[in-house]
C-alpha cells in the first residue's frame, strides 16, 4: 500500500552510451524489462532501492494498525482490519521477490531493515493513539498510497509493474474501509466527531509528505521519469490526491487543517499551505515519534520467529536426508 | 545474519484459477520445504478466491533459456508464414476451410 517517493537514490550509471541509447529506445517504445534483460547499472539500483523501501513500508505498516485489532470496536470491524493487516503481509511479499529478481537476497534486505539502514515510509513512524486513526489511516494513508500506486502499474520494470497491479486490485477495499470508519464516527456523539476531526488533522500533514520532497528538490525524480519507473511527479500526484480528497472531508463535515487551502478555478485544482519538509526530514532520518518501536518491534518479530525458521529448516534437511537414504537403498 | 547454508530457499508459485485452465506462474516466495511452500502461497497468492490448485517447485529447478539468445531461438518463426493456414489461397466457393 505504502509507497513514497524514493529516498535518496543513486541514479548515476557508467554505461556507454551506445549502450543507455539502445536501452533509452527500449523504453521510449514501452516496451518491459525483465530481470534478465540488459540494463544500466543505475536503473537497476535506483529499483532495488525503491522496490525495497516499498517492501519495507508495507512490512512496518502492519505495525501502526496491528496496535488497534485487539481493541476493534466490533467483529465486523475487527475482521476487516484483521484482513487489512494481513493485506500489508502479502503486499510486502510481493515486492521483495520483485526484488530479489535483481539480484538483491531477501536475507540482505531484512537485514538492511533490522538494522535501520533501510529507509521505509516516514508515514509509518506515526502513531495510532485512537481508533479514529485507523480510519484516517485507511482513508489517508491508503488513499495516498494509490494514488501513487496506480501509475506504478505502468512502470517498466516488468515484475515490479505485475507486483503493483496485484497491490492495487487489493487496496481499493482498504480506502473503503477506512473512510467507513470515518463516516460512522463523524455521524456519531460530538466526542465522536471530535475524535475524527483530531485524526484528521493528525494524518493529514503527513500523508501530503508521503509523496516525498517537493518537484523543486527531488534529485531523484528526472531520471526516474525518463526511465518510466514513475510517470508523475511529486508535486501532481500530491495535487491530485488533495483535489480528491478535500470533497470527502467536506461531505463527512470536517475541516482539512489547512488555512491556505483555496480551490483555484483556474487550474481546478486546490492550492494547499506550506508543508513544513522541516519535519518530513526528521522524521525520514530516524526522529519520528516511532522510528525507534517500529525497528524495535520489526527486530522482536524476527528473533521470536527464529526457532521457527531453524525448526522449518532442520525438518526440511532430515527429511531431505532421510530420502537420500531411502533412494540409496532401492538401488 | 546468516550463511549460506540457513537460507531459506525459494519456490515459485502456480496457481490454477478453475478446473479446465493450466496453471498459470503467480509469483514466488521463500520456504523451507515444499509443504511449507504449499501453505504459503496459499496465505500469499489465494486471498481472495484466486484458484483452486497450486504448484510449487524450486526456483534453482527452473532452467531458462538464455535472453541474449532470444533472437536465435525465437526469430526464425517469424519468417515462416507458411506455418500459418492465411498463407494458403483457397477460392471462396470451396467455403470455410
Amino acid at each position: 500500500m505504502y509507497s513514497q517517493g524514493l529516498i535518496g537514490a543513486d541514479s548515476s550509471t557508467t554505461e556507454s552510451e551506445e549502450f543507455l541509447a539502445a536501452f533509452q529506445a527500449r523504453i521510449d517504445r514501452e516496451e518491459k524489462i525483465e530481470p534478465n534483460d540488459p540494463m544500466p547499472e543505475g536503473y537497476r539500483r535506483t529499483l532495488v532501492r525503491q522496490i525495497g523501501q516499498h517492501a519495507h513500508s508495507e512490512i512496518v505498516g502492519m505495525l501502526p494498525e496491528g496496535n488497534w485489532i485487539t481493541r476493534a470496536p466490533s467483529l465486523r470491524r475487527k475482521i476487516a482490519l484483521l484482513a487489512k493487516v494481513q493485506d500489508e503481509g502479502g503486499h510486502g511479499l510481493y515486492l521483495y521477490s520483485a526484488a530479489e529478481t535483481l539480484g538483491v537476497s531477501r536475507e540482505q534486505m531484512t537485514e538492511e531493515l533490522l538494522s535501520g539502514k533501510a529507509k521505509y515510509s516516514s508515514i509509518f513512524n506515526y502513531p495510532t493513539p485512537t481508533w479514529a486513526d485507523i480510519g484516517a489511516i485507511g482513508w489517508l494513508v491508503d488513499g495516498a498510497a494509490i494514488m501513487n500506486q496506480i501509475p506504478l502499474c505502468r512502470c517498466s520494470f516488468g515484475p515490479y509493474a505485475r507486483a503493483m497491479i496485484r497491490v492495487c486490485k487489493e487496496e481499493s477495499f482498504h480506502q473503503r474501509q477506512g473512510y467507513e470508519i470515518m463516516m460512522t464516527l463523524a455521524r456519531g456523539s460530538e466526542e465522536q466527531k471530535q475524535m475524527a476531526q483530531e485524526a484528521l488533522n493528525r494524518w493529514w500533514w503527513p500523508s501530503l509528505m508521503m509523496f516525498g520532497p517537493s518537484d523543486t528538490d527531488s534529485t531523484n525524480s528526472d531520471q526516474s521519469m525518463k526511465w518510466k519507473i514513475k510517470r508523475f511527479s511529486n508535486d501532481e500526484l500530491r495535487q491530485k490526491f488533495i483535489t480528491a480528497t478535500v470533497p470527502q472531508a467536506e461531505y463527512l463535515g470536517l475541516t482539512v487543517p489547512d488555512p491556505d487551502l483555496k480551490w483555484n478555478e483556474e487550474t481546478k485544482l486546490y492550492d494547499h499551505g506550506e508543508i513544513d519538509w522541516s519535519e518530513f526530514k526528521a522524521v525520514v532520518s530516524g526522529n519520528g515519534q516511532m522510528n525507534r518501536d517500529r525497528i524495535r518491534d520489526r527486530n522482536q518479530a524476527w528473533d521470536d520467529g527464529a526457532w521457527v525458521r531453524e525448526a522449518a529448516l532442520a525438518n526440511a534437511r532430515k527429511r531431505a536426508d532421510n530420502q537420500h537414504i531411502a533412494r540409496e537403498a532401492a538401488e | 545474519m546468516t550463511d549460506r547454508h540457513d537460507l531459506t530457499p525459494l519456490w515459485e508459485v502456480f496457481i490454477r484459477p478453475r478446473n479446465g485452465l493450466h496453471h498459470r506462474h503467480v509469483g514466488s516466495l521463500h520456504a523451507a520445504d515444499s509443504a511449507l511452500a504449499l501453505q504459503a502461497a496459499r496465505d500469499v497468492y489465494t486471498r481472495r478466491g484466486e484458484g483452486n490448485s497450486i504448484w510449487v517447485c524450486r526456483s534453482a529447478d527452473i532452467a531458462a533459456s538464455d535472453p541474449s539468445f532470444a533472437e536465435a531461438n525465437f526469430e526464425p518463426a517469424d519468417d515462416k508464414i507458411y506455418r500459418h493456414p492465411t498463407f494458403y489461397d483457397i477460392p471462396d466457393e470451396v467455403g470455410h476451410m
